[in-house]
């Protein structure tokens, strides 16, 4: 039936039938909420009633001085600092890779393998393997000679770190393939010419390589950053936020306060203030990305 | 740039075997103790392999005990239905946004490629409030719609094969007379298959392992998907590690079996989307 119409009507049909269901769903479940949630900001909203008063900046005070809230983040401090090394490891394995190498696909399919597994389950299996008594890494380092009490789980100066190891364990190597894949789009004739100027393996990686990924190390660092900032699911899982409260995140203090205490004004206050962190870091990454292009 | 001592041949090899040995260790040790029976499970090491590998009592309980009948279903049913509604409406989006210039098409892909930077996880506390109105809380509706929502890597994908089809076949199918529909459906819907094939993998890879929208959306013990079925049981029963150890095997096969057959899909997917 539209064969009947001319291309110029059929295209206007086309046009509108194709792109307005996904744009009501983009407008729907990503730009509505992000307003809406500064909207809410400043309210006491308490998620049920159908009025709630403006409370102009409470909310984002409460946010600022209560330790017990923005104090958090100092948890979230120890997904970041995993995460660079992460990275690290990541590139250093990428260009291992990247190299002459019998068993690369093997290395390649194992290294990933930990991205593709269930989470939930990816954070029960850790929590067997940090067990103080019968877990298999006390197990493993016992059998090495060492001290094999150690309570990966329990201790609070250590236990984000424990949970951050478990983030590198599951996401160095889509890291690495990431930055593989930046590697393998480096001509190989760049690295012929500089082997014929006299240039080493170690040479040739800082002035080749490097430079090569910027790009890359950048938007894998603003991924590290921007979730060392939202982690959620492994503390969840794993600890409840314990001991005492020395694994919560930001983004559980956000799903607590808004689902269990019903303080959707503060909870949306605190959304606001993470969706403002990612912006700028964000911006500061673009911009920094747009003056490296123009040197 | 390749060094080519001994030393650092051996350097090489070694740090990878060090870190296959470590992907590999946690879950080996899951293996081995899924296999075993309680007494084992108290006298043997951990690490020691099972008496039997035809042990499978423990799958059979931790099957049942998880409820993972209606784990699984539930979960088939939201990814199908993702799957269709997300293939349909991303490929026939692109498609008009990639083929046509109209006024608004460049803000409107601005709008997506905008959107990526605002982190899902913080509009929760609206979009829990848009469905429950919507009358989708506790039902399967609920995380499809939020799964179909917000697709940006799929759009980035799917718009950079369309550009790569060239425009002469659209323009050799309209002078042979067929509408643009025609056009859509029959010559860049096909060409559209392994752009088709590595979004659905990574789609039912990511849907699989959320737990993010399970958790808040689908509370009652009807409307149990993997995660949160492995969340229940391990809550019940987290001292019997060799049911444990079942349990997360069961979870943890299905992806670990598509990613064996069908990695080419997912590197090729994850690459395309982080080096865009």
């Amino acid at each position: 039936m539209l064969g009947r119409l001319n291309f110029s009507t059929q295209k206007k049909i086309i046009i509108i039938a194709f792109v307005a269901i996904p744009v009501l769903l983009l407008l729907t479940f990503a730009y509505y909420p992000a307003l809406e949630l500064v909207r809410l900001s400043f309210t006491n909203w308490d998620g049920m009633s159908p009025t709630s008063d403006y409370i102009g900046w409470d909310n984002y005070k409460e946010v600022f001085s209560n330790p017990e809230i923005f104090g958090v983040f100092k948890n979230n401090f120890a997904y970041f600092a995993v995460g660079i090394v992460q990275n690290i490891v990541a590139i250093y394995f990428a260009v291992i890779l990247n190299g002459k190498l019998r068993g690369r696909n093997f290395f390649r399919l194992m290294l990933f393998l930990p991205y593709i597994l269930n989470g939930v389950a990816v954070a029960y299996l850790f929590s067997y393997v940090f067990d103080t008594t019968q877990g298999s890494l006390n197990f493993l380092i016992g059998h090495l000679g060492f001290a094999s009490d150690t309570s990966w789980l329990g201790n609070e100066s250590m236990i984000n770190y424990t949970l951050a190891s478990i983030g590198f364990w599951r996401f160095m190597g889509f890291n690495m393939v990431v930055y593989l894949a930046a590697l393998q789009a480096i001509p190989s004739d760049i690295y012929e010419a500089a082997a014929i100027d006299g240039a080493g393996g170690w040479k040739s990686f800082l002035h080749i390589t490097l430079p090569n990924l910027y790009k890359i190390i950048e938007l894998n660092l603003f991924l590290t950053v921007t979730g060392a900032l939202e982690v959620f699911d492994l503390p969840y899982i794993v600890t409840k936020g314990g001991p005492a409260g020395a694994s919560e995140t930001f983004v559980m203090k956000i799903v607590e306060t808004a689902f269990q205490f019903n303080d959707y004004g503060l909870a949306s206050a605190m959304s606001v203030v993470l969706l403002a962190f990612v912006v700028v870091l964000l911006s500061i990454q673009r911009y920094l990305l747009n003056r490296g292009g123009q040197d | 740039m390749e060094r080519r001592t001994p030393i650092w041949t051996t350097v090489k090899y070694l740090s990878l075997l060090v870190a296959v040995f470590g992907v590999l260790y946690p879950p080996y040790i899951i293996v081995a103790n899924a296999f075993k029976t309680r007494d084992e499970f108290n006298l043997k090491p951990a690490t020691s392999l099972p008496d039997s590998f035809l042990n499978f009592s423990n799958f059979g309980q931790a099957y049942q005990a998880a409820d993972m009948t209606s784990a699984f279903g539930n979960q088939l049913i939201i990814i199908v239905c993702t799957l269709v509604l997300n293939l349909t409406l991303g490929s026939a989006f692109c498609y008009a946004v990639g083929r046509f210039k109209f006024k608004g098409s460049g803000l409107i892909i601005g709008l997506f490629m905008f959107a990526t930077i605002i982190p899902g996880i913080t509009t929760q506390v609206v979009n829990f409030k848009t469905i429950q109105s919507l009358g989708l809380h506790d039902h399967l509706g609920g995380p499809v719609l939020l799964y179909v929502g917000a697709d940006v890597l799929m759009i980035f994908i799917y718009l950079q094969f369309i550009r790569n089809i060239p425009y002469e076949l659209d323009e050799s199918a309209m002078i042979e007379g067929a509408s643009l529909l025609k056009i859509f459906t029959t010559i860049i819907f096909p060409l559209l298959v392994p752009a088709t094939a590595t979004i659905a993998i990574l789609k039912v890879i990511g849907i699989y392992n959320d737990f993010f929208v399970p958790l808040l959306y689908l509370p009652s013990p009807e409307k149990v998907v993997v995660s949160t079925s492995l969340m229940r049981f391990f809550g019940n029963n987290s001292g019997d590690w060799q049911m444990v150890s079942a349990a997360l095997l069961i979870i943890m096969i299905p992806t670990a079996l598509l990613y064996l057959f069908l990695q080419r899909y997912i590197f090729a997917g994850v690459t395309n989307g982080a080096v865009k």
